[in-house]
C-alpha cells in the first residue's frame, strides 16, 4: 500500500545520530520526514469514507445525511467546518462538527444518538462519525477560522473553555496552558504551539482532524482533547461532554483568521 | 449521559436567566458552572478517578484563577502558599540525600505513569526530560523548564555531602520533591508531594543533578 511509510522517528533519530551536530540534524531530519509524509497523507483515504457516507442511504430511517445542517444551511458543507463549534437553535446548545454530526445521524437517519456518544473512539460508527468529520473539514481547506461568539451560549461556552484551559489539577498539577500557554516551547523535540491566541495557519486547532503516523489512526477534535487529557493524567472526558465543546470553542474561537489545512498529518 | 446533557443545559440556562441579556454571566456564575461542566463531564476511567482532578487544593485552586485573570498572584498570596508547601515536604528518612545518578537518569527518561492508559502499580517515571535538558548526550529534550545541564557543576558542588554543599543539596530535594515551595504557581509538578516519585526515586535524581560523577557534571 502506497501510504504505509513504515519508517519511524526514532528510526530517524537514530540515523542522524552524528554527535558533533547532533541537535542539528535530528531536528533536519524529523523537518525532512515532515515534508516526506505529506507526499501522501491516508487521510485522504477517509476524506473518501467521508464523501461516501455523506450521501450514503443507512440507518433505521435509511436516509441519508445531505440534508444535515451544519450550521449554514441543511445540505451546506463548505466553510461549516470553520465556524464550529456555534450554537444550534434546533439542539439549543452549542455543538462541534462531531457532535452535530451525531445529531444529523439521529434526526435523518434513526441512529440512537446516546449509543454513539458511548461508543469508544475507532468503532463502529464513531469510525464514521471520524470519517465523515474528516471529509467535511477537507471541504473546508484554505478557508480562515471564524467562529460566532454573538449567542450568549457560545459566550457562556468560551468563558468556560477558558476556566477549563487553566484548570490545574491531577497527581501532576497540570492544565492545558502547562504545555499550551507559552510560545516557543516543546515537549522533548515535539513543539507545542502556544494556544492562548490564534497560533498561525494549520497549526493547533487549525490542523485537526489528522492523521497520526505513529499509530496509523484518523483522529478528531475529539480525540485529540481526548489524549491531551490522558497525557495531562485527568480522568476521561465524555465524547461531546461540555468540557470539550467548551475548550473546543476557546481554542477555535482564539484561532480566528487561522487558515484550516485539515486533515493534517502528524508525526 | 442525556440526562447528564439536560442537567448541566438546563444549569446553563439558569446561569444566563439570572444575568439577563444586558450583561453576561458574573466571574463568580462562570466558576460555578465550569464547575457543573466539570463535574458531568468527566468519568473514572482505569485507576484515574474524577476526585483526583475535583478535589483540587488551595495552590491549584489560587494558581488556576491567577492563570485566568492573567495576573500573577499577589506577593502575600504566593508567600502563604510556598510556606505551605515547604512546610509539606517530606525529608530524606534516613538523612540521605543522593541517590544513583543512573537510576536518576534512567527515573528521569521516563514519561511513564498515571495516565488512565496505564495500570496501577507501574512504576512512575519523572517525566524530567519533557522539560528540561540534562544530561548532554539526550538531545531529545523539552524546553519548558530550565537547562540543568552542569546543574551541580555551575553551582560548585564538588562534594555533595561537605557542609557547604548542604543549602543547595537541600534545596534540590525540596524543588523535587514540591517545586511550589520555591515558586507558587510552578509548572513543574510536585513529584514526591503528589505521590509521582517516591523518596528512593527522588533520591536517585537528586544524585543525577548534583553527583559530580553524573554525566549532567561533565
Amino acid at each position: 500500500m502506497k501510504y504505509a511509510t513504515t519508517m519511524t522517528l526514532a528510526s530517524l533519530l537514530a540515523m542522524s545520530a552524528v554527535p558533533a551536530m547532533a541537535q542539528k540534524t535530528a531536528s533536519q531530519g524529523i523537518d525532512e520526514y515532515r515534508a516526506m509524509l505529506q507526499d501522501g497523507n491516508p487521510a485522504e483515504l477517509f476524506e473518501a469514507k467521508g464523501e461516501g457516507l455523506w450521501t450514503q442511504k443507512r440507518g433505521p430511517k435509511n436516509a441519508s445525511l445531505e440534508k444535515c445542517d451544519l450550521g449554514k444551511g441543511p445540505g451546506v458543507v463548505k466553510g461549516a467546518f470553520v465556524e464550529l463549534p456555534r450554537y444550534f437553535a434546533d439542539t439549543q446548545r452549542v455543538q462541534d462538527l462531531e457532535t452535530r454530526l451525531v445529531t444529523c445521524m439521529e434526526t435523518l437517519q434513526g441512529f440512537n444518538a446516546a449509543e454513539i456518544y458511548k461508543t469508544p473512539f475507532g468503532k463502529g460508527e464513531q469510525n464514521n462519525v471520524t470519517a465523515l468529520a474528516t471529509w467535511i473539514a477537507a471541504e473546508s481547506k484554505g478557508m480562515r477560522f471564524n467562529l460566532s461568539q454573538a449567542h450568549p451560549q457560545e459566550k457562556t461556552f468560551y468563558e468556560v473553555g477558558k476556566r477549563l484551559f487553566f484548570q490545574r489539577g491531577g497527581p501532576h498539577d497540570f492544565s492545558c496552558a502547562s504545555c499550551h500557554g507559552e510560545e516557543g516551547k516543546r515537549i522533548r523535540l515535539q513543539d507545542l504551539p502556544m494556544l492562548t491566541k490564534n497560533p498561525g495557519d494549520g497549526i493547533g486547532f487549525a490542523a485537526w482532524p489528522a492523521y497520526r503516523v505513529s499509530n496509523g489512526q484518523m483522529w478528531g477534535m475529539q480525540l485529540r482533547l481526548n489524549d491531551c487529557y490522558r497525557q495531562q493524567r485527568f480522568p476521561y472526558p465524555g465524547f461531546g461532554s461540555d468540557a470539550t465543546l467548551a475548550l473546543a470553542t476557546y481554542l477555535g474561537v482564539n484561532a480566528k483568521g487561522a487558515a484550516s489545512v485539515a486533515p493534517a498529518i502528524k508525526r | 449521559m442525556k440526562k447528564n446533557i439536560r442537567f448541566v443545559l438546563s444549569g446553563i440556562a439558569a446561569a444566563l436567566l439570572v444575568v439577563g441579556c444586558a450583561s453576561g454571566p458574573s466571574v463568580a456564575e462562570l466558576n460555578e458552572l465550569t464547575n457543573k461542566i466539570v463535574k458531568a463531564s468527566f468519568r473514572d476511567e482505569g485507576f484515574v478517578k474524577v476526585d483526583r482532578v475535583l478535589n483540587v487544593d488551595e495552590t491549584n485552586r489560587a494558581c488556576s484563577e491567577a492563570d485566568v485573570a492573567g495576573k500573577p498572584l499577589d506577593e502575600k498570596t504566593a508567600k502563604a502558599i510556598e510556606e505551605m508547601n515547604l512546610k509539606a515536604i517530606q525529608w530524606p528518612s534516613d538523612g540521605k540525600f543522593i541517590g544513583d545518578w543512573k537510576q536518576g537518569e534512567v527515573i528521569a527518561q521516563s514519561g511513564r505513569g498515571l495516565t488512565w492508559t496505564d495500570k496501577a502499580g507501574d512504576v512512575n517515571g519523572g517525566n524530567c526530560y519533557n522539560c528540561h535538558q540534562i544530561s548532554k548526550e539526550e538531545i531529545s529534550f523539552g524546553t519548558i523548564g530550565p537547562s540543568l545541564y552542569n546543574y551541580g557543576k555551575i553551582r560548585g558542588v564538588t562534594d555533595p555531602n561537605s557542609p557547604e554543599s548542604k543549602p543547595i543539596v537541600e534545596y534540590t530535594w525540596g524543588k523535587i520533591w514540591n517545586s511550589k515551595a520555591y515558586n507558587a504557581c510552578s509548572n513543574m509538578p510536585r513529584a514526591g508531594h503528589m505521590g509521582i516519585l517516591n523518596e528512593t526515586q527522588v533520591r536517585h535524581i537528586v544524585g543525577l543533578l548534583l553527583d559530580p560523577k553524573s554525566p549532567v557534571n561533565q
